[in-house]
């Protein structure tokens, strides 16, 4: 079978139309006949919006190999309706030379199952000392465009101002995690009565809000692009919103877990729910959806850090911060947002996709779902509702914080630049997806 | 009651009930033959992750005169520095038969994770973990404070109409903690007194009334005045100047003490810094309660034991 015809799906949640794939490619929409060699996928009642694309993903390979790679991590992507990640620089090696982004990009080609655009570090091995070889990475095969030192923030406010005219120059932006170190020595949950009580180290708003506060003065001054990695407090909504009515080139994402999840689950002391930045309070998570619905932040980002069993079975204190969070995105987005009649779905579109697509400067993501452009298309069953476990994910580890939570919608099918990566809500055979993408490479060059 | 982990989860009747219990055990200790045959045939693990002599070697006390096997495991030099993880740990000690696991740990929760995350089904006694809680030493402090103030007649008493002044690093104090959610539940009146550096956040929320000054809060004339333990190295991360500042606003100095009334009881749950945060004045004072503190901690911890691990009042002798 050389085509795939999707039959009868609801565009963008709007209109119902058939989507005929053929060479990677959207070769026609509307109402259309199945021809003899095209796999007929019978989407109806489904949700067709474009492949969603995350700008922040960690995929640990390399050095991380025991919690995810880039292809187990890719295939959590696909399960969760991803087309394109970019993959965190803080691997082993970092990824702060054009070798090892050029690795990991490779890596995503060869199997498949989303494009993987590499995040390089700002600064030699995140070290916040002396900037990485920006220039390299940025004209390397992996043409990286997003520099991030996350987990570590670029405190330091001459080297963050040489980064952003630096990047600048590459047409890049840096990906800032906002977190001043000083007042975050140690920091383990949100800062107010309940850190108190629990006995476990505050991690205070303003040591977010001051860093963003001060990012947006610079990226003013510079005139440079500055990206803000998952905002968590009201107060960084609110210095976001001030910068983008002075004008500054800010963009802002947010991950679902913020706009679900609030600090009461430390509560338990059960690590899953330790995260950086922390899990916060209503009115936080209250202010953050209101500002995804106005536009105020522009992206949905995953943040999805995997960690082996025994990096969360431990005390709070000493087990990692993150969780997993591809598979479970669109359905707490559907949750969250969707349903509370916050964002429609073609807001969902923007925020999952075009959007982090342009700030990533990633081709192809632009006028999804039309005839011609690149085949990347999720389809989402709105009307399924689950109570999620373990037994939904499909990366390599479970450090989920959403077992026993009730969720919305499911990924059905995803296609991959015209190669299903999903089917009936499972993930497609490794071999197959290499096969598909190998056909497509020889009908191109035939 | 299953596992003691914090006093938060105590009702009044709860908390005077164990302290009654100690009462009976505290009894015991005049008799010739000290030990009880209660635990005789129980395992009883000390598992202690942070070095702390007295409060293990109380511990093993307790759970001797109770007759209870006692299995002590110190995390300094075994397994847990070669990087054994609390759960296998744990899990390990259960294999052994251990009944009940005191443990103390630098990580605020790891009594609550022992008993909760499902890894064994002993009953759990937190010791101390990090700057959590410490809810032994909240009972023995209310037990003394009882004592103190009723002598024989303590049974079956709470606290009320006690005001009781805790001095210090209350931010980093897990007795400070348990004795604040304590004390509160027995009905005392709980004032705490520190610069705002050494506060935690949210103590607006507590039960007590908070001061900046010391002299106010004894001024109000205080039952008890209990001071926390200064680390030293606390003023390195610009909690405060010096420890000689620190004595001079926060300290319970020769002077403070001498306004104290004649029945004040000064309380630390040790070991002390003399001349920082308290005076040989005080300390060796007829005030001082802290060796009153340290014998009674062996009868309250009988009595959590007893009630962990022994079970129902009716086996009570």
């Amino acid at each position: 079978m050389t085509g795939l015809l999707i039959r009868g799906a609801t565009l963008l949640g709007e209109t119902r139309e058939d989507i005929r794939i053929r060479g990677g490619r959207i070769a026609a929409t509307g109402r259309l006949t199945p021809e003899l060699d095209e796999r007929v996928i019978d989407a109806d009642g489904l949700v067709a919006l474009p492949g969603l694309v995350d700008l922040h993903t960690h995929l640990r390979e390399p050095g991380g190999e025991a919690s995810e790679t880039v292809l187990t991590g890719t295939r959590a992507a696909a399960a969760g309706g991803f087309t394109a990640v970019f993959a965190m620089a803080n691997t082993s090696p970092v990824a702060d030379t054009a070798g090892v982004v050029e690795q990991v990009h490779a890596l995503g080609l060869q199997h498949g199952y989303a494009t993987v655009r590499p995040i390089g570090a700002v600064t030699v091995g995140l070290e916040g000392e002396r900037l990485s070889e920006i220039g390299a990475m940025a004209r390397s095969r992996a043409s990286v465009r997003v520099f991030s030192d996350d987990g570590r923030c670029v405190h330091d406010a001459l080297l963050m101002r040489r980064a952003l005219e630096y990047v600048a120059t590459f047409d890049g932006v840096i990906a800032q995690h906002a977190q001043e170190p000083r007042l975050t020595e140690g920091a383990q949950m949100n800062e107010g009565a309940l850190s108190g009580e629990l006995g476990l180290a505050g991690w205070p708003a303003v040591a977010e809000e001051s860093i963003i506060a001060r990012d947006v003065l610079l990226a003013q001054h510079t005139g440079a692009r500055l990206h803000v990695c998952h905002l968590s407090t009201a107060g960084s909504v609110e210095v976001i919103r001030w910068a983008k009515a002075r004008g500054i080139a800010v963009t802002a994402e947010v991950t679902p877990h913020h706009l679900l999840l609030t600090e009461d689950l430390a509560r338990g002391y059960d690590a899953r729910f330790k995260v950086n930045p922390p899990l916060r309070r209503d009115d936080d998570v209250r202010a953050l959806r209101e500002a995804l619905a106005d536009g105020t932040i522009d992206i949905v980002a995953t943040d999805h850090a995997p960690h082996p069993a025994e990096a969360k079975e431990c005390t709070w204190a000493e087990a990692a911060f993150g969780m997993v969070g591809l598979e479970s995105a669109v359905p707490v987005l559907q949750t969250t947002m969707i349903e509370t009649g916050m964002l429609g779905w073609e807001d969902l579109a923007r925020v999952m996709s075009s959007a982090p697509a342009a700030i990533g400067r990633l081709d192809g993501y632009a006028d999804p779902l039309t005839e011609g452009a690149p085949a990347n298309v999720t389809l989402v069953d709105p009307a399924a509702r689950r109570t999620w476990s373990t037994d939904d994910l499909r990366g390599r580890s479970r450090n989920t914080p959403y077992t026993g939570v009730e969720l919305a919608g499911t990924i059905v099918a995803t296609v991959h630049g015209g190669v299903a990566t999903v089917l009936d809500g499972d993930l497609r055979p490794a071999d197959e997806v290499v096969a598909a993408w190998a056909g497509l490479r020889e009908d191109a060059r035939g | 009651m299953k596992h003691l982990l914090s006093t938060r989860d105590l009702d009044r009747a709860t908390a005077v009930s164990i302290l009654d219990i100690a009462e009976d055990m505290a009894r015991t200790a005049d008799r010739e033959v000290r030990k009880l045959p209660t635990l005789r045939g129980k395992t009883v693990v000390n598992l202690f992750f942070e070095d702390s002599t007295r409060t293990r070697l109380s511990f093993e006390s307790a759970a001797k005169r109770l007759s209870a096997d006692v299995i002590t495991f110190s995390a300094k030099g075994s397994s847990v520095s070669k990087g054994e993880s609390l759960k296998d740990t744990a899990q390990t000690l259960q294999a052994m038969g251990a009944d009940a696991i005191v443990v103390r740990h630098h990580g605020s929760g790891a009594a609550h994770l022992l008993a909760h995350a499902g890894w064994i089904d002993a009953h759990v006694l937190n010791a101390g973990d990090g700057t959590h809680e410490h809810p032994t030493q909240a009972l023995l402090d209310a037990f003394t404070m009882r004592q103190r103030r009723y002598g024989a007649d303590s049974r079956e008493r709470d606290l009320a109409g006690m005001r009781v002044v805790i001095v210090g690093d209350v931010v980093h104090s897990r007795v400070a903690r348990s004795n604040v959610w304590l004390l509160s539940t027995l009905g005392a009146e709980v004032h705490l007194v520190a610069p705002r550096t050494l506060l935690p956040s949210g103590v607006e929320t507590w039960p007590v009334t908070v001061h900046e000054h010391l002299e106010p809060a004894l001024a109000l004339g205080p039952d008890v005045v209990m001071m926390l333990r200064i680390q030293q190295e606390r003023m390195h991360a610009a909690f405060f100047p010096s420890g000689r500042e620190y004595a001079r606003e926060w300290g319970l100095t020769a002077e403070r003490f001498a306004l104290l009334g004649p029945d004040t009881m000064v309380m630390h749950p040790g070991p002390m810094n003399r001349g920082l945060e308290i005076s040989s004045a005080a300390a060796d004072s007829s005030a001082s309660t802290v060796l009153a503190q340290v014998t009674n901690g062996v009868f309250i911890r009988m009595a959590v034991l007893y009630l962990l691990v022994a079970g129902s009042s009716e086996e009570r002798a």
